[in-house]
């Protein structure tokens, strides 16, 4: 399953990757750049969905709960504490709250195993979602939080208002948070993941721990969620239910799908493709639900290795 | 101690709502391992379609045999043309294709019955009320407590006490076993999935009249439903009974006394039952 660390083929392909987001501000109109930093914030949202489901084989169907405490945290001190931004405790706490979420819902969750972590997951973060859909004095209700003000980069001369700067902004989160995640996925503790993942009875038997090395993965992978929880508040500029919503846990998991479980760019792939697909499907018509609901049944029947695999196979050819 | 009484009452009827629905839901995923996350979409498709018959007809009986019959014969085409062949033992490629069916539907009812909630109109027979001193409680939902406690009766019955039941019952422990002696389990999931479902139609045209019909009211009702199955355990009958009865009492209360944190009281119990006991109620494994 695991690709050769140091594929020459892979380096240059993310080298020409990476340089294509970065040169993309020159060639796009301004409303695909804001696009693009949707995807962007998506991607490490997938991505981190991607460590538990890819690398652990834990699935989970409640992924939003950490992007979504993120958010509200972010936008909580934005609207009600700070009245702006004050960017440095705003990730800091958002970060944290999203790691303190995981290690209390992993501490009751991971004891269950598939379909039932599956349920439980996705009941837990559908109770996030009550909690701030009722709880209107403080989280808004359905209205959400608006006006979450960007952070002030003024300092080294960048306006995030401006759509470009904000992409840049992104792209910087987006690079660093792949990054941190590859070194993960590729180190010792990343093996030892795909070791549960294959067999957990064996990983017991050479004497690992699997339920702490479950845990920490679990963390790992809410703390990365968190941060495009924080990403996603600013982009949009307000908070609302939905982000703890099914329907963004479920997003997350076709995105991985789509672009092939357990290959971390894949996942990202798929993000870019689910966000545009929604986009433009819902330009043209209002029943947009129909086809993403039919996205995702062929997804699952024709493509369930994923695009990447599919895509690699091709050029292997 | 009125309000006391009167919320036991009103927890009693939705638990019964909630144990139609998950009975089915336990069922699927105790014998076929599938969590389907259409069940609420077939409940709210049940009540639209039983809505629009009632409009039709003027008989509520024919709503609910219209929303019972269409809901299971969906749900039997369902497992076979989309779910039985291509992925039987993978739980996230059936969840990403039940979510997939629930986009559908919801989609689909948004278009048909508008965004505006409706109601089913009670049946003639079991309009007003009955007065025990200062308790005023309704016939139908009498009538609903009955209905509920009438299906329990039916389902034990089927399930302990049949040849078939034993078959289910077998089906859940073990399947491939159950195969290897000669039972076609291929048809017995199918008839399972189609009972579930019409389960849940069923309860989408009962609970029309006291719950109504809304666009969302598919993915709440199914994760009520969830919880109540996560809390009795999977495949457990019994469990989804106390389960749902426990869930529509806390649910009842916790609305009237907390109303904010009405929805955290009932996750907070499923989070409670789970570390004590963390595979449910009546779970097996």
């Amino acid at each position: 399953m695991r690709e050769p660390k140091y594929n020459l083929k892979f380096i240059i392909g993310i080298a020409i990757l990476l340089s294509l987001l970065v040169l993309l501000p020159l060639f796009l109109p301004s409303y695909y750049i804001g696009l693009f930093s949707l995807m962007l914030i998506f991607a490490i949202f997938s991505m981190s969905l991607d460590i538990l489901q890819g690398y652990t084989g834990l699935p989970s169907l409640g992924h939003a709960a950490f992007l979504g405490i993120a958010a509200y945290i972010v936008g909580l001190l934005n609207v009600k504490v700070f009245k702006g931004c004050n960017f440095g405790i705003e990730l800091v706490a958002g970060i944290l709250s999203a790691a303190i979420v995981a290690c209390i819902l992993g501490l009751i969750v991971l004891r269950s195993k598939d379909v039932y972590l599956l349920m439980i997951l996705l009941a837990s973060s559908m109770m996030l979602w009550g909690i701030a859909f009722k709880w209107r004095s403080l989280t808004g209700g359905d209205d959400g939080l608006p006006g979450i003000a960007r952070p002030d980069l003024s300092f080294i001369h960048w306006n995030l208002g401006n759509t470009i700067h904000f992409y840049y902004f992104v792209l910087l989160f987006f690079i660093v948070s792949g990054i941190l995640m590859y070194l993960i996925v590729n180190s010792s503790f990343g093996h030892i993941l795909m070791g549960i993942r294959e067999s957990e009875i064996r990983m017991q038997s050479l004497g690992y721990n699997t339920w702490l090395q479950k845990y920490i993965a679990f963390i790992i992978s809410g703390i990365f969620a968190g941060i495009s929880g924080i990403l996603l508040a600013y982009y949009n500029g307000f908070v609302s239910p939905s982000e703890f919503h099914l329907v963004t846990s479920a997003e997350g998991l076709i995105m991985v799908i789509l672009g092939g479980v357990g290959t971390l760019i894949g996942p990202a792939i798929g993000a870019v493709i689910i966000i545009l697909i929604k986009n433009f499907i819902s330009a043209y018509t209002e029943h947009w639900m129909i086809i993403l609901g039919l996205i995702y049944i062929f997804t699952v029947i024709f493509a369930p290795e994923g695009i990447y695999r599919i895509f690699k196979k091709l050029l292997e050819r | 101690m009125i309000f006391f009484i009167n919320q036991i009452i009103n927890g009693f009827v939705f638990g019964m709502l909630l144990f139609l629905l998950a009975a089915g839901l336990t069922l699927m995923l105790g014998i076929m391992r599938i969590i389907n996350l259409a069940h609420g979409s077939y409940y709210l498709l049940g009540g639209y379609i039983g809505f629009s018959i009632a409009k039709y007809t003027n008989s509520f009986f024919f709503a609910c045999l219209g929303g019972l019959l269409s809901i299971g014969i969906l749900g039997i085409f369902s497992y076979k043309i989309i779910l039985e062949k291509h992925f039987t033992r993978e739980p996230l490629a059936q969840v990403l294709v039940t979510f997939g069916m629930l986009l559908i539907i919801s989609d689909l009812c948004r278009w048909i019955w508008g965004g505006t909630p409706l109601a089913i109109p009670k049946p003639e027979i079991l309009q007003g009320n009955i007065n025990l001193g200062k308790i005023v409680v309704p016939v139908y939902r009498l009538a609903v407590i009955i209905l509920g406690g009438m299906i329990l009766i039916f389902l034990w019955w089927f399930q302990e006490r049949t040849k078939y039941g034993a078959i289910v019952r077998a089906g859940v422990d073990d399947d491939e076993m159950t195969e290897g002696i000669g039972i076609n389990i291929s048809f017995v999931k199918t008839i399972i999935f189609g009972i579930g479902a019409l389960l849940a139609g069923f309860a989408g045209v009962v609970g029309g009249p006291f719950v109504g019909l809304s666009i969302g009211l598919d993915i709440e009702i199914l994760l009520l439903a969830i919880v109540v199955v996560v809390i009795g355990g999977m495949g457990s009958l019994k469990g989804a009974f106390c389960g749902a009865l426990l869930i529509g009492l806390i649910d009842s209360f916790g609305k009237s006394l907390l109303p904010e944190l009405s929805i955290f009281t009932i996750f907070a119990t499923m989070f409670i039952v789970l570390a004590i006991k963390p595979s449910g109620l009546f779970g097996i494994k």
